[in-house]
């Protein structure tokens, strides 16, 4: 690859990056004054922070590859759903608590896991948004996989709605383990993690908890993708319409 | 926590009692939760610090209305920590309360069941991204004038709260201000959104000090236990003075005409609140009064099964352990 390619091509890898953070840290923030207690309530504000911040890290480092006056703000509030590139499993609905906590602890355990590969990226960009976010995750996994723990353990309600979560999200861990060309690619240059070589090391912990838990993650007799090709569950277009409202509806301000 | 039943007491000793108090109240000496105190006293806090609590609470709604709408994702990164430090002050405050021998869950209970109040502007609705800053420079700033007088509050555990929430709070309102700012500098539109969200919660906030000195029930007694530490209309005084520069300063209009400065008494004189309207909101006609009650019922309710769950593993753990 030409040396441009090549940053335009880790411009898209950052953004997918920065979308997955952004579209689960809008979903973590609206437990906002909807939590179980209010200990829970600064927690999970707490953990939407973190994406947040992620967010804009990943962004800003893709808009500063991209030129042509992009930044953060313009990725994130003026594009449309078919540009979104998040996995799907991002998007979902809140759900309940379990719901919530579940999705968490599955992508939490993902993170620590891709993170810690990504740490050795040759792209010191990259490298040290990950350094910085490892740590996070490493503080969010301890919350959450103690919470499976909780709720596996917990009342019969508690089990069952733990379980009812699983099974409804058995189906989206699948994509986050397909590579496609791009990412191949920047693989080979030492740039991006071989996210298909997690597998193992992931169903293996999420095993371990689940089994302490009480509870399975089903195996995926369905398998619903199309995050980083932009092909969305209808989730995705009223969160976008909800993020972008302001700058859509009041274009070219500052804020 | 070491009970005194007030009523096996005579009636001299417990005159001895009162006088002691005062005394140590005179001498600015804090009141600790071990220590004896009139039931009034302790009542009065109660209801005091329960409403302060409360507020931080609910007054999370209003704002946490807009951080998924948040213009920018500086502006959502700061607003969600704003939102965040709310909800520690909460905590903190319940934990006050606590210190009076009363419970999280019962304080809750009186919430919901309408006999412990919250600050009245937060039942006012949040219309526009303004609305953002509005809150953010008036309420928190009328709430910093507030706080910064408690900090030398008689009760203790009170005291000591409010020194950590004012910490927090001057964040707060310069956020606000800089929302407005950014507006006040941007396009027609922008400008007008600004004016109108001063326009609807520049005079609650002025009712957020309460009523005038005159007219308050509580006002005199809080005085002498040094609960209060300056009257309702002294630290309205205060928020006016401070916020009539910075309004000029970014081109806002405060909407009050007889708002004019005073040589003689060095202070700027203002126009009567509007109390029929106060009244009117505190008595259940603001746009969110049921909604800001029944959203914090919702969210308690649809919890008290993990709350129940943590219960349960706390308590299997245990027995584990004992076996
Ligand atoms: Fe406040
Ligand atoms: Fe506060
Ligand atoms: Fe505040």
């Amino acid at each position: 690859m030409k040396e441009r390619d090549i940053d335009q091509t880790i411009s898209v890898y950052a953004l997918r990056l920065g979308d997955d953070a952004l579209i689960l840290g809008h979903r973590l923030s609206e437990w906002c004054s909807n939590g179980p207690f209010l200990e829970e309530d600064i927690a999970l504000t707490n953990v939407a922070l973190d994406y947040v911040g992620r967010a804009r890290n990943f962004l800003n480092y893709a808009a500063q590859l991209r030129g042509n006056g992009s930044t953060e703000d313009s990725l994130a509030y003026q594009r449309d759903c078919r540009d979104f590139t998040n996995f799907l499993m991002h998007e979902l609905p809140r759900g309940d608590f379990a719901f919530t906590l579940a999705r968490q602890y599955l992508l939490d355990e993902y993170e620590a896991l891709f993170l810690a590969e990504l740490l050795k990226s040759k792209d010191s960009d990259l490298a040290g948004i990950a350094a910085k976010s490892a740590k996070e995750t490493s503080y969010h996994l301890r919350r959450s996989r103690e919470w499976m723990l909780r709720l596996g353990g917990g009342t019969d309600e508690s089990h069952r709605r733990l379980q009812l979560a699983l099974d409804e999200l058995t189906g989206y861990t699948t994509e986050l383990f397909e590579m496609d060309d791009l990412e191949r690619d920047l693989c080979e240059i030492g740039v991006a993690v071989d996210r298909s070589a997690l597998f193992d090391r992931w169903f293996s912990a999420v095993s371990k908890t689940f089994a302490e838990a009480n509870v399975t993650l089903p195996p995926a007799s369905w398998a619903v993708k199309g995050g980083r090709i932009g092909f969305h569950t209808e989730h995705l277009g009223h969160l976008l319409a909800e993020l972008q409202y302001v700058q859509r509806a009041y274009p070219g301000c500052r804020w | 926590m070491i009970q005194f039943d007030s009523k096996e007491l005579s009636s001299s000793e417990l005159e001895g009692l009162n006088a002691h108090f005062q005394e140590r109240i005179d001498a600015e000496e804090k009141i600790e939760p071990k220590d004896w105190m009139p039931e009034k006293y302790r009542k009065n806090l109660i209801r005091q610090i329960s409403q302060h609590a409360h507020s931080e609470v609910i007054g999370m709604q209003p704002e946490g209305n807009w951080i998924t709408r948040a213009p920018t994702l500086h502006r959502k990164a700061v607003l969600l920590a704003k939102v965040q430090d709310e909800a520690g002050h909460g905590l903190y405050l319940y934990s006050s309360a606590e210190t009076m021998g009363i419970t999280r869950e019962e304080l809750i209970e009186s919430l919901h069941d309408g006999s412990a109040k919250y600050a009245q502007i937060f039942n006012y609705p949040t219309l526009s991204w303004a609305d953002m800053g509005a809150l953010g420079w008036l309420v928190d700033g009328a709430a910093i004038v507030n706080q910064v007088s408690l900090q030398r509050t008689s009760y203790g555990p009170y005291a000591r709260s409010m020194v950590r929430i004012c910490k927090e709070e001057s964040f707060h309102q310069r956020q606000g201000y800089h929302i407005l700012m950014t507006l006040m500098e941007g396009s027609a539109e922008q400008k007008a959104m600004a004016q109108d969200a001063v326009n609807r919660f520049w005079w609650p906030s002025l009712m957020m000090f309460g009523p005038h000195d005159a007219a308050s029930a509580h006002s005199a007694q809080s005085m002498k236990w040094k609960v209060k530490r300056q009257t309702n209309d002294e630290l309205r005084q205060k928020f006016v003075d401070q916020s009539v520069e910075q309004a000029k300063a970014i081109g806002l209009t405060l909407p009050d005409p007889d708002l004019v400065w005073n040589e003689e008494r060095g202070h700027f004189d203002f126009g009567e609140i509007d109390w029929a309207e106060f009244d009117r909101v505190v008595s259940g006609s603001g746009h969110c009064n049921r909604e800001r009650v029944a959203h914090h019922r919702r969210a308690h309710d649809e919890g008290s099964w993990v709350r129940d769950a943590i219960c349960a593993y706390e308590e299997k753990k245990r027995s584990r352990e004992v076996a």
